[in-house]
């Protein structure tokens, strides 16, 4: 109990963040309020130019992401600033400012709106119509659209055929909210909610089939498990004990009930297969999802062998079948380096193979890319999993309800009028 | 002594709950992390224990009757005792925030239905944050009609966000309502009156509704003259501030 009070008033921890371009042009890593990028196709690292003339974040990065086409990227934070830029030359063109954090953001599909989600539960849009990028957009201020009532809201997410902006909250909840043809006017209409997990949801993704032309929504969440969503209806299709099911759980009681909260997940190999990044799991678990079926299944499990590495962030880049993904965190208390990045990769997803973590420098981009990225080629590993710790407790103190003992609430109520009288 | 005899904060002569043993603060905080519990899913809330006699087994599900009226902020339970009996085959369902004054509405259901053998039967009373947790209790276009009634005014601007009825929560209130559903906001404050009016005319899924709805209405001189608030209000000369909308499909999606 103690020891809980103390974690919360230390500085908050932020976790490292990962975004690969979707044709794997350029890999972008977050840490604190640092945006490091590496250009693949130049196989140098990008120096980044601000042409809004707002400043440069100087709060922890919470979100950053490319948009579907890659053209776009944002990054937003505890600076209540959401910088958008353009990836051809690197140049942010756009800065915003929010009036609380900035916890998620989403690019819608065809690249016209940018939407961020602040810690007091409001979706905010910005209209980037008919804009090509090229010369700075100067002030641009964002309008509420949807709200969750002040909840944390974990992820936004555009659903593929650009009609639906879905919203996930540390209550639990998923809202799917039609994306009108004016945004500008609210998205008033809710399609519906995806009710069912039993924690914080805390990551979101689409699964396309290939024959039929329905998207299903899967979501990772506090409570250990994946589940798959037909989002037009809120129907919960299937759930995923992926903690229990890849074995992690066996011999863990009660108290560590928490320990194994999904902390990101993405789809790779045309969405036949989930990876699931799992708090304090040195592995990435591999769940198969059958489209027809609508079902969900622990496929395997890859463990990182030789060196402690938990990942909490992922990207998949389509097109070259690799998979991102990165641990590490940015004001670490009672440690000698105050931010921490280490980015690995996982290749061979192709039904011969068998995926495996790559080394570094078969890594594409090889050592100057980790340089870039990480800050640094030489890792120690016992450090990275005192980070990943130090996110997992972070995530813990902001998106789990505080539970006071029942004495404690007795206690306080000792006076009521109405329970006197009753045993 | 056994307990059921005498409960000493019921009344003895007509043995429904003294109010005086129900005292709360008239405002909680809306923004606070909940301690109750809270359905998972709409398909989770136990009708059951709500309505025993409409469904006299857990987990039934061949009665597909559900919940259609709602009092958000139902307070001491006036209107849904009206109600009850105006519409006896309605399911209806209180929601408050305040422990104290659930439990009181909650005694004076279960007193209602021992003292009335057959009636009442159809109302009952849940604690919970409405702002938060409607999703959790109500389908798609489940409700017929919502009621929000004398609600905590919030007069700080910066407290308008607490307000029961703004523009973000009414997207939340168009989903539970059907398509026809009526919305009822009454306040005897007129700035809150001139808030939530606004508020509803500015949302492209409600509509007012005209005079002669009102007219043939019978619920809408219950808001005022069936409600704990609205008693008081008459009883020290006061003037109301009714809005009554009606849930419709929003223009652009009209073909």
């Amino acid at each position: 109990m103690e020891e809980r009070e103390e974690a919360t008033k230390d500085v908050e921890v932020a976790p490292a963040l990962i975004a690969v371009h979707p044709h794997q042009r350029s890999v972008a890593v977050a840490i604190g309020p640092d945006l490091r990028v590496f250009d693949l196709h130049a196989s140098a690292a990008v120096s980044l130019v601000d042409d809004s003339g707002g400043p440069f974040h100087s709060d922890s990065i919470r979100a950053a992401r490319f948009g579907a086409k890659g053209k776009l990227f944002v990054s937003a934070g505890d600076d209540k600033i959401v910088k958008i830029w353009s990836t051809e030359f690197w140049r942010c063109f756009c800065t915003v400012s929010s009036e609380k954090r900035v916890c998620a953001v989403a690019i819608s599909i065809d690249g016209s709106y940018v939407c961020f989600a602040d810690k007091f539960g409001v979706v905010w849009i910005v209209d980037l119509t008919g804009y090509d990028g090229n010369q700075p957009l100067g002030d641009k201020k964002a309008t509420a659209i949807l709200s969750h009532y002040c909840s944390i809201i974990t992820r936004l997410e555009f659903s593929p055929d650009g009609r639906f902006i879905v919203s996930a909250d540390r209550d639990f909840k998923i809202r799917v909210t039609v994306f009108s043809k004016r945004p500008l006017n609210g998205a008033h209409e809710i399609q519906s909610f995806c009710l069912g997990h039993t924690e914080f949801v805390s990551c979101l993704a689409f699964v396309h089939g290939q024959d039929c032309p329905q998207d299903f929504l899967l979501s990772g969440s506090g409570d250990s498990t994946v589940r798959l969503w037909d989002i037009s209806s809120g129907a919960l299709l299937d759930t995923c004990e992926v903690s229990i099911k890849a074995g992690l759980l066996e011999s863990s009681g009660e108290a560590q009930e928490n320990d194994h909260a999904i902390t990101d997940l993405c789809t790779v190999l045309d969405s036949l297969l989930v990876a699931v990044a799992v708090q304090s799991l040195q592995g990435i678990v591999l769940v198969s999802c059958n489209h027809s079926a609508r079902t969900l299944s622990v496929a395997k499990v890859v463990p990182f062998a030789g060196e402690a590495f938990v990942p909490i962030g992922l990207g998949y880049c389509p097109s070259e079948g690799i998979l991102w993904m990165i641990t590490g965190a940015s004001s670490l208390p009672r440690s000698s380096c105050p931010s921490l990045a280490r980015v690995r990769v996982i290749s061979g997803f192709d039904v011969e193979q068998e995926p495996a973590v790559v080394e570094d420098d078969k890594v594409p981009g090889g050592e100057k890319l980790l340089e870039t990225l990480q800050g640094t080629v030489s890792v120690n590993g016992n450090v990275f999993l005192e980070a990943a710790e130090a996110v997992k407790t972070a995530m813990c103190n902001l998106l789990i309800k505080k539970q006071y003992p029942a004495e404690n609430r007795d206690f306080r109520k000792r006076t009521r009028n109405d329970r006197k009288f009753k045993p | 002594m056994p307990e059921t005899e005498v409960n000493p904060t019921h009344s003895k002569s007509t043995g429904l709950p003294r109010k005086r043993f129900y005292r709360a603060r008239a405002h909680s905080n809306p923004l606070s992390d909940s301690h109750f519990p809270v359905p998972i899913s709409p398909s989770h809330v136990d009708y059951s224990l709500h309505y025993p006699q409409f469904f006299p087994s857990a987990g039934q599900a061949n009665n597909s009757k559900k919940i259609q009226f709602a009092d958000i902020g139902c307070g001491f339970g006036g209107l849904l005792i009206s109600l009850s009996t105006l519409f006896p085959e309605t399911l209806m369902i209180g929601m408050e925030l305040r422990d104290k004054v659930t439990e009181y509405v909650k005694e004076r259901i279960l007193a209602l239905r021992v003292a009335n053998p057959g009636q009442y039967q159809n109302v009952s009373v849940v604690r919970t944050n409405s702002m938060k947790y409607i999703p959790n209790y109500f389908e798609k276009a489940q409700l017929t009609k919502m009621f929000f009634l004398f609600p905590d005014p919030h007069f700080k601007e910066k407290n308008h966000r607490r307000r029961v009825i703004s523009p973000h929560l009414l997207d939340e209130y168009a989903y539970a309502l059907e398509v026809g559903g009526i919305i009822y906001t009454i306040t005897d404050v007129e700035e809150l009156g001139e808030w939530m009016k606004s508020c509803l005319e500015n949302h492209p899924m409600f509509e007012a509704l005209s005079e002669k709805e009102l007219e043939a209405d019978p619920v809408v001189k219950l808001l005022s003259s069936a409600t704990e608030e609205g008693q008081k209000v008459a009883r020290n000369g006061g003037q109301t501030f009714p809005a009554i909308f009606r849930r419709i499909v929003p223009s652009d999606q009209t073909p």
